[in-house]
């Protein structure tokens, strides 16, 4: 049993699971926040059932995420006992920070808002959601500034052995986390509109004239409007500015095994990882420097050219990313993305345009699944994204093989790999299940302020 | 005083911190199903904590967080170390935290039963392990030249650790009772109040014991720092939580029972003080302040953000308290 692959599948199981649950509790919280503003400054009480109904499964996801949060936390220090000690005091400072200024505001203010409905003045309580708003982004802004110094380390010195900081703004003001973060918050709002449009479509297809769910529809399709090309164009800007910065990564996304000029962009492609050769390939040509230059010229390097560079530059090891997996990855979140600009274009035209609205009842019946498009495409960019910056954990910096826990045996692993498994399985069944119960629910029964 | 000895001291308000709030909340929840004669009772009894647990368990993760910016090596060792049963701590708080959200979003009996039972379970395991954790720490656990821990899984299962972990269950159960005699009315305060008493034999006796064990088998009583002043205080303080509580001053009880947890916290770190981790196999490898943490930057960037927020963290915490004060009752969760 090797302690190292299981603890890779551990993080990866983990975080991926993790984060199924925190870009809706980012984008939602939002969403639920404007519905109580739209109460507070209007006094519909349309609005205050809203905020109690999107409420009630924000809350269900949230606690999902806090739980798995927490062992996120922990798993740094139990399986990478090593990167541990390499970016404590850069990551682990970062971290120390979130929890101190981001994650305390958010869960306490949560609390109040949930129970305070009847004891805080409408203003007071709207205050309160704001500031689990607040809480949350920052909390997402900096595990996203600690996850940049793994894509890009920056203001830092190799001493003692480990990365030691050397400015805390310049590590704040990383480039790597405004195109990340911009990705992260827009892509939290996207989740969260097509949970409401799918939940929304349901109760419509019954009833096309539900005020609650045309107003809750409404809210979903302007966020979805805004929000996914949002999406789209950041994670494009976040692509190009990895051409520059982890050119292997982009390479492995777009299975480019030789470096062309210009560069063709594979429609798809059956990858031969092993021969690093594609067995059967449909490609654009000139299309990726297009992408990437806005002009069709210019070079982009490929896997081979990157990895000799690497092994000049490194010493020698194999410095290519799992290509079929980073490159599957990677079309599936822009596909899923794709799908969902147009879900949200037709969403605005159907009800606009007599000709289509016929397709109006298809329409609703699609959106309804299509709320597993942003988790579909949540997951795989962050795939892309780790599995892309293989082998290292920081990049160029530090490998991955050098962070894990040298203590750890591969049986304890093995035992908290299988455990996590069937106990993160078993929540999933119970959270759907809650979720589409009360997704269901009549708004009327929404019931707040206790347990 | 330097920035290593501020952060030492920092993480230990942390944990006195989390130590007193969620401590009750374990507490209640270890209560929760002798307590609870039926379904409204258990409701009632959750909902006490409702509002604030969530926040309470922030402390814990605050005390994580800043471990790893402050003191990498401590973090890294003790939680590399300790693997085995911080996974079962995990899942103990998994259970706990997803419980109370999901407990009583279906009406089935058996549904309801099984997280009330999940709730007690990730009340009781985590303060049994949290007092194990902290008993190894006192007591010292291998550690190598490099930093590493040299034990296994059985190691930290000695009699002291365990000892200790069986009293801080015994003192957050309690803490807990004196907290639902602040929150409950009626039946169930009645309930309480019939078992206080028997509940502070078991700890007095407990914190008796651990106190004799802690001076035979730790620094207890040859530091420099005299933490044994300050573990006798936390036994004072135990004394008069029941003349207190005898008197139906229930508010100053439970301060008292705090004041027990705080003290036992401080006596631990006053033993440990510079160290954070003890090693057994030679003193020279004991992990301090100076050789695991961080530099000085960092510690001083951290410091700033520290001593801007956790006074308003305590601020914002308090008027939690002060909004939901009023006691919760049958009547009151129907809302």
């Amino acid at each position: 049993m090797d302690p190292l692959v299981l603890s890779r599948l551990q993080f990866a199981v983990t975080t991926v699971y993790h984060f199924f649950f925190v870009p809706l509790t980012l984008g939602l919280v939002i969403l639920v926040a404007v519905m109580e503003t739209l109460y507070v400054r209007s006094g519909n009480a349309q609005y205050k059932r809203m905020t109690q109904f999107w409420g009630k499964l924000f809350l269900i996801n949230f606690a999902m995420g806090i739980v798995t949060g927490l062992v996120q936390e922990f798993q740094f220090g139990m399986n990478w006992s090593n990167f541990a000690r390499f970016v404590g005091d850069i990551f682990g400072a970062v971290l120390a920070i979130e929890t101190l200024l981001a994650f305390f505001l958010e869960s306490t203010f949560l609390g109040i808002w949930f129970f305070g409905w009847e004891k805080l003045s409408k203003r007071v309580h709207l205050a309160t959601i704001w500031l689990v708003v607040i809480g949350s982004q920052f909390s997402a802004f900096l595990i996203l500034v600690a996850n940049s110094f793994m894509q890009q380390p920056t203001a830092f010195v190799i001493r003692n052995g480990r990365a030691e900081m050397t400015d805390f703004l310049t590590l704040v003001m990383n480039e790597h986390v405004i195109y990340q973060y911009s990705h992260v918050f827009f892509s939290g709002l996207t989740t969260a509109a097509f949970f409401m449009l799918g939940i929304s479509a349901y109760h419509l297809r019954k009833n096309w004239n539900d005020d609650f769910f045309r107003r809750s529809f409404q809210i979903g399709l302007y966020c979805a409007l805004i929000a996914s090309p949002m999406s789209v164009a950041t994670g494009h800007a976040q692509g190009v500015h990895k051409l520059f910065t982890q050119p292997m990564k982009m390479a492995a996304a777009e299975a480019l095994w030789e470096t062309e000029s210009p560069a063709s962009f594979s429609l798809v492609s059956i990858i031969d990882e092993k021969n690093q050769r594609d067995v059967f390939s449909i490609r654009l040509p000139g299309m990726l420097s297009w992408l990437y230059f806005f002009k069709a010229e210019g070079e982009v390097p490929g896997i081979k050219e990157l990895q000799q560079q690497y092994v000049k530059q490194y010493g020698a090891g194999n410095y290519v990313p799992p290509v079929n997996l980073t490159y599957w990855s990677f079309r599936l979140m822009v596909g899923a993305g794709f799908a969902m600009v147009g879900l949200a274009i037709l969403g605005w035209l159907l009800p606009r345009t007599k000709k289509l609205a016929r397709f109006l009842p298809l329409f609703l019946l699609i959106l309804t699944p299509a709320i597993f498009l942003p988790y579909l495409a949540n997951s795989t960019g962050w795939l892309v994204t780790e599995m892309g910056r293989q082998p290292w954990i920081v990049y160029g910096v530090l490998k991955t093989e050098s962070g894990v826990s040298p203590i750890v045996t591969g049986e304890a692993v093995l035992i908290s790999l299988v455990l996590f498994t069937l106990v993160y399985g078993a929540l999933m069944v119970v959270d759907i299940y809650l979720l589409a119960k009360y997704a269901r629910h009549a708004p009327e029964e929404t019931k707040v302020g206790a347990y | 005083m330097d920035l290593n000895t501020l952060w030492f001291w920092l993480i230990g308000v942390l944990f006195i911190g989390f130590f007193i709030l969620e401590g009750f909340d374990y507490g209640v929840g270890i209560l929760l199903p002798f307590l609870g004669k039926d379904d409204d009772e258990r409701r009632v009894l959750i909902n006490t904590i409702g509002p604030f647990w969530d926040g309470n368990e922030v402390w814990v993760i605050a005390a994580g967080g800043t471990m790893f910016g402050a003191f990498p090596h401590w973090y890294a060792t003790m939680f590399s170390g300790f693997y085995l049963a911080l996974v079962v701590l995990l899942l103990a708080l998994i259970a706990r935290g997803v419980a109370f959200e999901f407990r009583s979003k279906d009406a089935r009996p058996a549904w309801r039963n099984f997280w009330d039972w999940m709730i007690f379970v990730g009340s009781f395991v985590p303060a049994l392990l949290w007092g194990v954790a902290f008993g190894n720490l006192m007591r010292g656990v291998p550690i190598n030249a490099q930093m590493e821990y040299a034990g296994d899984f059985f190691t930290l299962l000695n009699p002291y650790a365990l000892l200790v972990g069986v009293f801080a269950v015994a003192v957050m159960t309690l803490h807990g009772a004196l907290f639902l005699l602040l929150r409950t009315e009626g039946d169930i305060a009645t309930r309480v109040r019939g078992i206080v008493n028997k509940l502070w034999l078991v700890a007095f006796a407990l914190y008796l014991v651990t106190l004799i064990a802690s001076a035979l088998a730790t620094d207890l009583l040859t530091r420099p720092t005299m933490p044994i002043v300050v573990a006798l205080l936390g036994g004072v303080a135990l004394f008069v939580a029941r003349r207190l509580h005898r008197q139906q001053r229930d508010g100053w009880a439970f301060g008292m029972t705090a004041a027990t947890i705080a003290a036992t916290l401080l006596t631990f770190a006053l033993t440990l003080y510079p160290r954070v981790m003890i090693s057994t196999l030679k003193p020279e490898w004991s992990l301090t302040i100076y050789t695991a943490s961080s530099t000085p930057y960092t510690l001083s960037v951290m410091s700033v953000v520290a001593l801007i927020f956790i006074p308003l963290v305590i601020a914002y915490q308090v008027w939690t308290y002060y909004i939901f004060r009023q006691r919760v009752s049958k009547k009151t969760i129907e809302a």
